[in-house]
């Protein structure tokens, strides 16, 4: 690994200050990715700023009803909690179906946001990748692409974004404070992410002196109706091919609300207003479904290794809506499919 | 670039570490370190204080051989920096036995004969007892399921799972 400064930040306000005055430093928390890709030689930081030891570790109740979740809560003791297992139970079951029991309960969830993607060309130093070195290439495009995106694509990257509970917090319409030298802002979730266009190295619109501070969760959990089904190459501890968040509010076998949110499938957490709006209304069934998995993939693009993708997101997408309609979410532990 | 010789490069180039002093419990021994920032958790009991015990797979977090107990909590020891740990109790598979008896994970990986090279049993060990503090795992499908991150090349999982249902308790 390279050789890095350390230094430990006080409180938000001085890792604001420490990162705005040092554009080589990086903040680590967890440091489940970051260690990692420093001893890849991907990332090279100067100084490194810990923020792990920050007063942002507390899940509160809001005053509308919702959750607020500190940055530095970690994945395991959020996906345990109480009010998420209870409320938000589509989250905890997201957590639960990434990584493992060792990771999560060193990652916390706002590293959980900023982690990179798993390409293995990001990852390869010795071959182009324009999120790694923005204009020499992208190796993926026509090499093994077993794992990339198919929505979303630029000619710049494929590149999947790897986290299973974003998908989830994509779902939920979760919220993303950030605090930085201009001073607090709140950022939809689905603008925290980027898709890769003509400038991959930016995978969220997190500027470089900010910090992330909490993740905030509306009232609505979707307890009833919900499903997280992730599909991979493996039973456990493997990132997805493909992932679905699916939540359904019913008035008996009518769609009163839904939400459809895919993993492995893009650069960020997929939502669809369009497929959402086809299902509203709907009865519930394979034939609407069928169609909004349609109106998902409309522009779905395989790049060889991955177009399997498009069909099994299809039946993915199917098969997570008639879990979540049925109220039998997928389980984290027996893999069976329901 | 031009080539420069050793001692010239010693110089210029390179930076002399800044070294950092660490306060770790390790075993129920408080231990005074210093520690450039770099050095893992890993590197820092295997290599500053000779607890080899603890063992490096993957060096990457995919392999689990590394995983101790860091506050009570299984983690991977070869993701996390030695300086972010200051004050923290560790505590590794040499510091599971008390007063020369083994700990019942331990005796029950040698009941059920639950590893053949050995080489990912300190991990395996560490992360049931992190399992068995955490208290989530029921059933054989949910030990399976919270022990994926440690991986056996030998395959001994059954016997794995096996070994962890009798430090359980369960029959």
């Amino acid at each position: 690994m390279i050789d890095f400064g350390y230094m430990r930040a006080n409180d938000v306000a001085d890792a604001v200050r420490q990162i705005a005055a040092d554009p080589t430093a990086k903040f680590i928390a967890g440091g489940t990715n970051l260690i990692d890709l420093m001893r890849q030689d991907v990332e090279r930081p100067a100084r490194l700023i810990d923020i792990s030891r920050l007063p942002l570790r507390s899940v509160e109740e809001t005053a509308s009803g919702g959750l607020r979740i500190g940055a530095l809560v970690p994945n395991s003791d959020l996906a345990y909690h109480p009010l998420v297992a209870h409320r938000y139970p589509m989250l905890a079951s997201a957590i639960l179906a990434g990584a493992s029991a060792q990771l999560r309960n060193m990652a916390s969830t706002g590293g959980n946001l900023l982690q990179r993607t798993r390409c293995p060309y990001f990852y390869d130093v010795a071959t182009p990748c324009n999120k790694r070195q923005p204009g020499s290439g992208c190796s993926a495009i026509a090499g093994l692409n077993r794992m990339h995106a198919i929505l979303g694509t630029s000619d710049a990257c494929i590149a999947t974004h790897p986290s299973d509970m974003c998908v989830a917090l994509a779902a939920l319409d979760a919220t993303v404070h950030v605090t930085g030298q201009a001073g607090a802002r709140a950022i939809a979730f689905s603008d925290f992410h980027r898709l890769p266009d003509n400038t991959p190295q930016r995978d969220t619109n997190l500027e470089a002196n900010e910090i992330v501070t909490a993740v905030e969760l509306p009232g609505r959990g979707f307890a009833a109706n919900y499903t997280y089904l992730k599909i991979r190459d493996r039973l456990s501890y493997a990132f997805a091919l493909v992932s679905v968040a699916a939540a359904l509010e019913l008035d008996g076998d009518t769609i009163k609300e839904v939400r459809l949110a895919l993993g492995g499938v893009a650069h960020k957490p997929w939502r669809d207003p369009s497929a959402e709006a086809a299902l509203r209304g709907q009865n519930i069934g394979e034939s609407a479904f069928t169609r909004a998995a349609d109106v998902v993939l409309r522009d779905a693009k395989g790049f060889g290794h991955n177009t399997f993708k498009i069909d099994l997101a299809r039946r993915a997408i199917v098969r997570a809506l008639t879990q979540a309609a049925a109220g039998t979410p997928q389980s984290q532990s027996n893999k069976k499919i329901a | 670039m031009t080539r420069t010789s050793t001692s010239q490069r010693s110089t210029s180039t390179i930076r002399v570490p800044e070294k950092i002093p660490v306060s770790l419990t390790v075993n129920g021994v408080e231990t005074q370190l210093t520690v450039a920032p770099w050095t893992s958790l890993l590197d820092t009991l295997r290599d500053h204080l000779g607890l080899t015990g603890t063992k490096k797979g993957c060096d990457h977090g995919q392999c689990g051989a590394c995983t101790v107990l860091v506050d009570g909590r299984r983690i991977n020891s070869c993701l996390t920096l030695a300086v972010m740990k200051d004050g923290a109790k560790v505590i590794t598979i040499e510091g599971l036995a008390t007063d020369g008896t083994l700990h019942a994970l331990q005796q029950a990986f040698i009941d059920h004969d639950a590893f053949q090279c050995g080489y990912c049993t300190p991990g395996q060990i560490c992360s049931a007892a992190g399992l068995i503090a955490e208290g989530k795992a029921k059933s054989v499908d949910e030990i399976r399921e919270l022990m994926s991150g440690n991986i056996c090349r030998c395959g001994a999982y059954p016997n794995i799972v096996r070994a962890i249902q009798q430090a359980m308790g369960q029959p």
